[in-house]
């Protein structure tokens, strides 16, 4: 059976044009000259690359919120040109994105309870009794409590805020879902149970994820495939046994020597250099 | 005497639901020259210690602390001008989402120029100058370029250097990083760590380090403070920790590394059985 391809990208460019004031000289920063790949059904794409390298940029491009500059994007098989044509609400709840930034995605006027019914309430056709136990049981999967269905944004810690961020994304069961550095504010052990719940929704539902991370160690738990940017382009693509195993490009060698290391003797040596 | 001394601090925050107790009785220190790492889990009140530190709280909180000094300066009870003098001179903070922190309405020049303009005496030339210095010194390409950006133009990574460059401007004596390095990959994550650990032994700065990362720990900390549910856990010399953790959260923590995973499921902390003490 030939492999379902959930998305594919064709090239895709991204400019952004800055002015120095008003009458100033325009700047055009490419930070993605031209990318292509194709996301597997039910698989996870593990994106990693220095920052600045246009990941994020690509992540809205994808999840329709920004258009590219060039280049083509195909959802199920179908072009998507988000400055063309209005998007369905069938395929917005399809792909959903956790951002990089979660304070910046949250409403600060907005109680964390309507945060995850709101997307109910807009594209589906639940009561409000569901909608709410929805939200509930969502709130409880990401490890949070029923205690805090009543409290804004800010009352939240870092890691609290980005689980209320999957949240949202997930309580659509969307198919795809773009995760840009999902994980950067937990602590391991929430880490653990993050990355656990999204391997059981993979399972149940053959959800796709596109993963972005700067965590090699994550990376190297959640991916089927690896894909490495640097400078706006695509730099190495392979499984994640090849890449880790077996890293082709210069700068992929860089990041994997740079990883910092938490063994025993490790620390011994670095306070022996101290003293 | 220490740079920083917290003796049992509390930290309540009213809510809908009534009283929320995020900080219990904490006390920790830290000396001038010194890295003292904190962890814990998600929640655990690591930020809220030190907002209380910076009088940062929300308008929501409470705090009580049998002390609560700087250098021997008694934090709560200082005029708000003396406050004013030290909080972003010799102590500053590196603040856990960086983008929300940052001005959206104002260029990342027109930021660091703030700042230093507040806390120095160095003339519009020696600023300028020092602004790209600084950028430069946290790695941001096209440093020059990078002054008449605004923040919403950057990449994560990049906002969150510009707070870095901010935080450290001033020569603070005293720098709170909270995690400092989320949004940076392992390259650029190791020269940050590596300007910090330079700032701390060239001027004998104290440098309290929140974050999760263990690998960070490990690389940086000498001693670490670990938190639970709003408690001291457990607080160690860096290799002791590593190598003898007592407190059953701190294993669960550890052995939670993804490295670490035997089979498809990640250990978690519930997989340990804690009770509401961390101590099972
Ligand atoms: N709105 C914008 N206007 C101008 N330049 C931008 C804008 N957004 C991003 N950039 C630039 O485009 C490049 C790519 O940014 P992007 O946010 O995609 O990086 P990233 O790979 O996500 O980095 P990080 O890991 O730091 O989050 C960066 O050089 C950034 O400064
Ligand atoms: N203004 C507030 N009102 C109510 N509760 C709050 C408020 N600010 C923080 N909290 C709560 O206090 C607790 C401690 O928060 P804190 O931000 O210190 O956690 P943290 O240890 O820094 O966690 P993280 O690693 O996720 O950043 C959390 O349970 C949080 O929900
Ligand atoms: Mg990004
Ligand atoms: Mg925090």
């Amino acid at each position: 059976m030939a492999d379902d391809i959930i998305l594919e990208a064709r090239n895709l460019v991204r400019e952004y044009r800055t002015k120095e004031g008003i009458f100033g000289k325009e700047h055009v920063n490419r930070a993605l000259k031209g990318i292509s790949f194709s996301l597997e059904r039910g698989k996870t794409l593990a994106v990693v690359g220095e920052s600045g390298c246009g990941k994020s940029t690509l992540a809205r491009i994808l999840t329709l919120i920004d258009p590219a500059t060039a280049g083509e994007l195909l959802i199920e098989g179908n072009p998507i040109d988000i400055s063309k044509e209005k998007l369905s609400k069938d395929m917005r709840s399809k792909v959903q994105i956790v951002f990089q930034n979660p304070y910046g995605s949250l409403n600060p006027r907005q109680r964390v309870g309507d945060v995850l019914t709101e997307p109910l309430m807009i594209n589906t056709t639940m009561s409000p009794a569901e909608r709410r136990d929805k939200a509930m049981e969502m709130l409880v999967k990401v490890g949070l409590g029923p205690e805090h269905f009543n409290r804004y944004p800010h009352m939240f810690s870092g890691g609290q805020r980005q689980r209320i961020a999957i949240g949202r994304a997930l309580v659509l069961n969307p198919s795809l879902l773009i995760l840009d550095e999902p994980v950067s504010a937990l602590d391991l052990s929430v880490q653990a149970q993050i990355l656990n719940l999204l391997a059981d929704l993979q399972d149940e539902f053959n959800l796709t994820y596109l993963f972005i991370s700067h965590d090699l160690s994550v990376v190297r738990y959640i991916a089927d495939k690896v894909m490495v940017m640097y400078y706006g382009e695509v730099v190495e693509y392979g499984t994640r046994d090849e890449v880790f195993g077996n890293p082709q490009h210069e700068y992929t060698q860089t990041l994997f020597n740079a990883t910092p290391q938490a063994d025993i003797a490790h620390i011994k040596a670095r306070l022996a250099a101290s003293h | 005497m220490a740079l920083l001394e917290i003796e049992n601090l509390t930290v309540e925050f009213d809510t809908v639901d009534g009283r929320f107790r995020a900080l219990d009785g904490v006390s920790y220190s830290v000396d001038a020259g010194e890295v003292l790492a904190v962890v814990g889990e998600s929640g655990s009140g690591k930020s809220v210690a030190m907002l209380a530190v910076m009088g940062l709280l929300a308008n929501n909180g409470h705090l009580w602390a049998d002390k609560l000094e700087f250098e021997g300066y008694d934090l709560l009870t200082m005029s708000a001008k003396k406050r004013r003098e030290i909080i972003g001179k010799d102590i500053s903070m590196i603040f856990q989402e960086p983008i929300a922190s940052l001005n959206p309405c104002f260029t990342v020049g027109a930021q660091i120029d703030e700042t230093l303009k507040e806390h120095t005496t160095m003339s519009r030339g020696e600023r300028k100058t020092r602004a790209i210095e600084l950028l430069d010194s946290v790695g941001m390409p096209e440093s020059a370029k990078a002054l008449k950006k605004y923040p919403h133009q950057m990449s994560g990574g990049q906002c969150q250097r510009v707070m870095i460059a901010m935080a450290i401007a001033c020569k603070p004596k005293l720098l709170i990083a909270d995690e400092p390095t989320t949004a940076l990959d392992v390259t650029i994550q190791k020269q940050i760590l590596d300007l910090l650990l330079d700032l701390q032994k060239e001027s004998g700065m104290g440098l309290i380090m929140i974050t999760h990362d263990m690998a960070v720990v490990a690389e940086t900390a000498d001693r670490v403070v670990v938190q639970y549910k709003g408690k001291k856990m457990e607080e160690s010399d860096v290799l002791s920790l590593f190598e003898s953790p007592k407190n059953p959260y701190t294993k669960a923590l550890l052995s939670a590394l993804p490295e670490n995973a035997t089979g498809d499921r990640l250990p978690t902390v519930s997989d340990f059985h804690l009770g509401d003490e961390g101590a099972a």
